[in-house]
């Protein structure tokens, strides 16, 4: 259990002292304090359940029960004649407070709450998840009886209860905090489960029936309620041997009555993205994962802190391992970035680190057969070498590194295209981008850090979304907005086709805007006029923010509008990336404008700068002109213009025109690939070179903000970074790299990191109007799902059925017009062939629909040939059949 | 209500029960209804406030707390919404003073919640009412539309223009939503739980906004404050428990019922209006206030039943629901059939009522059925003693009352309850009224 003693950083210094006296010491807190809280200031710890630092105080569980003392109006301290809950109460002056150390009072209270609490608890410590980390294990030692009085009989239930095919319900080890229906309801606003029944019941349910009060999704059958036809449901089950006796658990939530709402992956309403977070604050072994129930035990269990590695937020995590396996992961507790959240795609998609297509030697093309085959890191080394410096003096080589690496990688990659490839064709952006995009970085991102930062965005009074939507590419800033728009701080505001269930949970005022209309509708804020009034003058407000997302790169003159609105507005301007390793690839220059530090590649004194830095003699060292950026390389690569690619992390999938990168690669010459796991590319590589994946080194993340976010190596392994492979392979082509060591590439960082030359210019492209649809025709809007078929949730099957079912959005007119409703299978046809999911009607612009970009089914990029933008037509429709709960 | 006789009856809502059809509007009008509302729409809120202040009226639901005080909590007005919430959610085993009362004389609410409405600047005042109660549901679904139609409610009442809207809500039938925060939460159509206070309902209440929270017979006292006055209400009653108020009798009574009288009447006073204990049997023990009031025995029936005498006789005047019990009955039996209550009715928010409900009632019909342990007596007083004043709201505290009260005064039979079962030390047909009525109707 994780507790905040330390009152939050960026609290105002005017806040009021109270002093108050807990046994006998004397503490001065800020006014507002809770007395737990000003007893942890001081070293006293009151047992707890229900209250947590980052919950609203509810009082539920009395475990924390003191004696209170307030000065009368007279000034003599008066005892309360009860105890009170002290996670409730906040503190007053002079208050007198005796906690269980010097009250008999109070200490017998807590004793008589703790027996309360494990009589009907089944201790099954010896079995139990949680039995070893265990606040109610521990705490009934600390502050409970030796042996319980209690010999009757104890409520049971059926277990476990399957809420999502992620999270299993023990209710007879619940106490009934609240912590989890608390959480889910007040942090995300995903309230997919809550409290059901009433009171404590009666043994063997002999009170006619009366239902306990216990936590679930409202099943009737787990219920044995009537449903709505008055037919009692039987409780469905999953086939699974999960229960004490061999028996199966109980499957939950099974959408009967449940209409229009959004579904989950398996057919059950969707729960949350974050609701993993409900097993880790739960104080017993109530809820638990599927993935990790009864693989071990905590204290077997090895820990490391790292950082999470599926988005742009850098979340704190904890990585818990035994033997050389990942067994799970937790939140880490960082107050300036995640608080003590995470999102499940960072709780559980862990398994891709260790699954058999991890690549474990290197592989080299075999001469006869043609086929990758294991090699030495000598043969290998010596073999790429070779070809690149061939391939570099034949025609160059194309730099593509991905998007998923650490600084100190980044920087390496940087460093090797610039010094021994001697080239700027380099670009980490392995996604839809542009040329705008790569000035706009250049310009207003690259060197820039720590503007605008987690607790500027809860300080926020307004923060626009532009191209972005929180809760599904960067989940961690989607719970700040939601935590300071509920405190009433903040208001948003989002340019999207729809109000998306994010959107609707930050309270964001939409503006409709279909793809390819931002930047006309960017430039209208700016002007102010009309209905975006308003909305201009919230950005005018001392604090407010701009957030953009990556996907903003796809529409002409996007960016250049969106740096024109911060400008006009005076609004802070951040930019918020998908992958853990874009910023930093921005940091270090994998761009072929960009050096590290934000230094332009045109700018002479910027090249002597870093070639200063690398120890090279004359600027000469450094080429001077743009690059070619992704779709360049990879054009030029296919064609035979570039005669090589050195190759990082790329999912075919993520790039635009797929199948035409795929045959660019599979056309150029010389290819190395630097991989973690074989891929779709691998096998038209000449050389494969095997990286370490995250666990099997340390690095660092620069997350949006620009925090460096560094993290430790879990295992210890002969697995090499790619800043080691890269130096290998530097030394290979007779250059010394420098960056075979974390220390080494600190020093030559910390050397680039001031440059306070010129930047690259902005980019001034001109808003071009929405592409309009011709008579039949469909604008796509789409992004991607935190979760989807990204291989990153490879291996992660209980992730993956908590992923919201993959459907297309419609609007009620094309709805109508194609003769669909909600659940009905709609067929989207676009160049290259087409995608059929179920329709969910969504208020929303007639000539737009919106797929997921990569969720399984729809892939668009491969499938239908277009992205974000592009026109597609409408096809068969089939109706619905009744959906059953899978697994 | 029977013969009059020297002891002091003050039947004032009561009063026209024996009218024709008292429920109807007419019948309610022809005997001064609604003069008391047709008076105090043209007066100064504040001065209705001081008046029912100065009155000395104290909440009927139980708790005595000044009716006019909880009134004058309710911040400034901000312009806007502000409500009355009427507690009628009667729910407690023995209280049955509500009920009658909405059944008989609906309009002395509709008319107090009116006034009260207006002196507190409420436009839409609300009663939550018990939902089993259908036929008081009725009733007061007509008597709020007769109301409305003869313009006493709605909007422009009697060419004032204050506007009043009387919302009538039928519960679901949960003990726990008779406590104001969490009948609150129910009004608003969520689980029925007590919230955190503060912020109490006087700041934020009803949907977040100042509500005043009284019970039936409170808001139903104030007409008769305002047409008989301050002097005439405060003449009735002991020092600082003014006015008049429902007794219910209830159990092995000659007659029982409603006797409305001053407050400070004693039981013996009330035993004489009712008849007396039933034939051939004599007071064993009764709850002065419902089963959540500690019980008092034989030698409390000169106490004073008003807040503070009872209080110094360690129990509470409580919803003066008086269950008179002879000595057919084991106390034993009786305990454990209010612990199945409350057991049954703990919400389950907090872990000492719902955790110790489970357990006290698991203890205590071991001892009804002579199968207690050693040590079960001093077990029930602990887990009691647990519960009471650790709960997060009154509820726990009086599951705990009539274990401790009972073992108080009657520890023995809880003794015995280690080898005797309760129905062999009591047997349980000594003690059903229905055999005596039976035999009477033979």
């Amino acid at each position: 259990m994780t507790t905040t003693a330390t009152p939050k950083p960026g609290t105002p210094a005017e806040v009021e002292g109270i002093a108050v006296t807990i046994d006998g010491v004397e503490v001065t807190v800020p006014k507002g304090t809770l007395i737990i809280r000003a007893a942890e200031q001081i070293g006293i710890q009151i047992p707890r359940f229900c209250d947590h630092p980052l919950l609203k105080p509810a009082g539920a569980c009395r475990q924390c029960l003191v004696m209170v003392a307030t000065p009368d109006r007279e000034g003599n301290v008066r005892e309360m004649p009860k105890p009170q809950a002290s996670c409730t109460m906040e503190v007053s002056p002079g208050m007198v407070v005796s906690t269980q150390r010097t009250s008999e009072v109070a200490d017998k209270a807590q004793h008589g709450v703790m027996e309360l609490l494990l009589i009907n608890h089944p201790l099954d410590c010896p079995v139990c998840d949680k039995g070893g980390e265990c606040p109610l294990q521990n705490q009934a030692m600390s502050n409970g009886r030796t042996n319980s009085r209690f010999t009757d009989v104890k409520r049971t239930y059926p277990k476990p209860v399957k809420i999502s095919t992620e999270i299993l319900l023990d209710r007879d080890r619940c106490i009934l905090c609240q912590r989890c229906t608390r959480f889910q309801a007040e942090i995300p606003g995903d309230p997919f489960i809550d409290l059901q029944g009433r009171g404590g019941g009666a043994p063997g349910g002999a009170d006619h029936g009366m239902l306990p009060q216990q936590i679930g999704a409202y099943d009737e059958g787990v219920l044995g309620f009537a449903g709505i036809d008055g037919e009692v449901r039987e409780a469905a089950e999953t086939g699974q041997m999960v229960g004490p006796n061999g028996d199966p658990a109980l499957l939950s939530g099974i959408a009967y009555t449940v209409g229009t709402a959004e579904l989950d992956a398996t057919g059950r309403p969707f729960a949350s993205y974050f609701s993993g977070n409900t097993i880790q604050i739960c104080p017993v072994g109530a809820l638990t994962s599927a993935t990790y129930r009864f693989r071990s035990r905590p204290f077997d269990l090895v820990s490391t802190e790292s950082i999470a590695e599926h988005d742009a937020s850098g979340s704190a995590i904890r990585i818990d391992h035994r033997r050389g396996v990942v067994l799970r992961r937790l939140a880490g507790d960082d107050p300036a970035v995640n608080e003590e959240w995470i999102t499940d795609k960072d709780r559980f998609a862990f398994t891709w680190q260790a699954l058999p297509d991890v690549i474990q030697t290197p592989l080299v093309r075999d001469e006869e057969t043609g086929e990758l085959v294991a090699a030495s890191w000598s043969e290998a080394i010596a073999l790429a070498a070779r070809g690149l410096a061939q391939a570099a003096d034949d025609g160059g080589v194309g730099v593509l590194p991905g998007g998923r690496l650490t600084l100190e990688d980044a920087y390496a990659w940087s460093k090797f295209a610039r010094v021994v490839l001697g080239t700027n064709d380099v670009d980490f952006r392995a996604r839809a981008n542009s040329p705008e995009e790569a000035e706009f970085l250049g310009h207003a991102v690259a060197g820039v850090s720590m503007d605008v930062t987690f607790a500027g965005l809860e300080s926020a009074p307004h923060v626009l979304l532009v191209g972005l939507e929180p809760e599904d590419e960067a989940g961690t800033i989607f719970l700040r907005l939601r935590k300071a728009v509920l405190a009433g701080r903040t208001s948003v505001s989002t340019l999207a086709p729809f109000a998306t269930r994010g959107s609707t949970k930050v309270r964001a005022a939409l503006v409709t805007t279909e793809p390819g209309a931002e930047a006309t509708t960017l430039a209208a804020i700016a002007a102010g006029t009309g209905d975006h009034a308003e909305l201009a003058e919230s950005l005018r407000a001392e604090g407010a923010v701009i957030l953009v997302g990556e996907r903003l790169a796809q529409v002409p003159g996007g960016l250049t509008a969106v740096l024109e609105l911060a400008k006009a507005t005076g609004a802070r301007l951040a930019w918020v990336p998908r992958r853990a390793g874009d910023r930093g690839a921005v940091e270090v220059g994998l761009l072929p404008g960009l050096l590290p530090g934000g230094r332009p590649v045109t700018d002479a004194e910027a090249r002597v700068d870093v070639a200063s830095a690398w120890g090279l003699d004359a600027d000469a060292a450094l080429p001077g002109e743009i690059g070619r950026d992704h779709a360049a390389i990879l054009a030029d690569a296919g064609s035979g213009e570039l005669a090589g690619l050195l190759l990082g992390g790329i999912d075919i999938e993520d790039l635009p025109g797929a199948g035409e990168s795929e045959r660019a690669v599979r056309e150029a010459g010389f290819v190395v690939q630097l991989e973690v796991r074989t891929s779709a590319l691998s096998r038209y590589a000449d050389v494969v070179l095997p990286v370490a994946p995250p666990t099997m080194k340390a690095g660092t993340f620069l997350n949006w903000e620009g925090r460096p976010r560094p993290f430790g190596q879990v295992f210890a392994t002969s697995a090499r970074s790619d800043a080691q492979v890269l130096d290998m392979l530097a030394e290979g082509m007779g250059v010394d790299l420098g960056t075979g060591s974390l220390e080494a590439v600190h020093r030559e960082l910390s050397e680039l990191a001031a440059w306070d030359g010129a930047r690259q210019p902005a980019p001034a492209v001109e808003p071009s109007p929405a592409p309009v649809p011709s008579a039949g025709e469909h604008t796509v809007a789409t992004w991607r799902l935190m979760l989807d078929a990204a291989r990153g949730q490879d291996g992660e099957p209980y992730l993956a059925g908590t992923a919201h079912r993959p459907v297309v959005r419609v609007s009620p007119g094309t709805a109508s017009s194609q003769g669909v409703a909600d659940g009905d299978r709609l067929t989207v046809v676009g160049p290259l062939g087409s995608v059929t999911l179920p329709v969910l009607v969504t208020p929303m612009p007639d000539h737009v629909v919106w797929l997921p970009l990569h969720s399984p089914g729809s892939s668009l990029y491969r499938m239908l040939g277009v992205g974000s933008g592009g026109s597609v037509r409408l096809a068969s429709a089939e109706r619905a059949t009744n959906g059953e709960v899978i697994r | 209500m029977t013969e009059q006789t020297a002891a002091p009856l003050a039947p004032v809502l009561s009063d026209i029960w024996d009218a024709e059809r008292p429920w109807t509007l007419s019948t309610y009008t022809s005997h001064h209804g609604y003069d008391a509302w047709k008076y105090a729409i043209r007066q100064e809120p504040a001065s209705l406030v001081d008046t029912v202040k100065n009155s000395g009226l104290r909440g009927r639901g139980g708790a005595g707390f000044p009716t006019g005080l909880k009134w004058s909590f309710l911040p400034p007005p901000d312009g806007g919404p502000r409500y009355l919430v009427v507690n009628a959610d009667e729910s407690e085993p023995g209280t049955c003073k509500d009920i009658p009362l909405l059944l008989a004389n609906p309009h002395s609410l509709i008319e107090g919640m009116a006034i009260t409405s207006f002196a507190i600047g409420s436009h839409h005042a609300f009663i939550y009412l018990r939902g089993e109660v259908v036929h008081v549901y009725r009733r007061l679904l007509a008597a709020v539309r007769e109301a409305r139609e003869a313009g006493l409610l709605g909007s422009n009442i009697l060419g004032t223009g204050y506007d009043l809207e009387i919302t009538v809500h039928a519960g679901a039938g949960a003990y726990i939503c008779g406590e104001e925060t969490a009948l609150l939460d129910s009004l608003e159509g969520r689980r029925g739980q007590p919230r955190l206070k503060p912020p109490f309902p006087a700041v934020a209440g009803l949907y977040a906004r100042p509500t005043v929270v009284n019970n039936v017979e409170s808001v139903a006292s104030v007409p008769g404050i305002i047409r008989g006055g301050i002097d005439w209400f405060s003449s009735m009653g002991t020092e600082k428990s003014k006015g008049h108020g429902f007794f219910s009798l209830s159990g092995h009574v000659t007659r029982p019922g409603q006797y409305e009288a001053p407050l400070g009447i004693t039981l013996r006073e009330l035993l004489d209006l009712a008849g007396g204990i039933r034939d051939g049997h004599q007071l064993k023990f009764w709850t002065p206030g419902g089963s959540s009031t500690p019980i008092f025995t034989a030698e409390h029936l000169d106490i004073p039943l008003d807040f503070d005498s009872v209080a110094a006789a360690g129990s509470m005047l409580g919803t003066r629901a008086l269950q008179i019990f002879d000595e057919t009955v084991s106390v034993v039996r009786c305990v454990t059939r209010w612990l199945d209550f409350y057991s049954h009715e703990s919400c389950g928010k907090c872990t000492p009522c719902r955790e110790g409900t489970y357990w006290l009632r698991q203890v205590l019909h071991r001892l009804e059925a002579g199968q207690g342990r050693e040590g079960d007596v001093d077990l029930l007083l602990d887990v009691a003693n647990n519960i009471e004043g650790r709960s997060f709201c009154a509820l726990g505290d009086a599951a705990a009352t009539p274990v401790k009260s009972g073992i108080k005064y009657f520890r023995e039979e809880f003794e015995q309850g280690m080898h005797t079962p309760a129905w062999e030390l009591f047997p349980y047909g000594a003690n059903a009224l229905f055999t005596e009525l039976a035999g009477a109707a033979r």
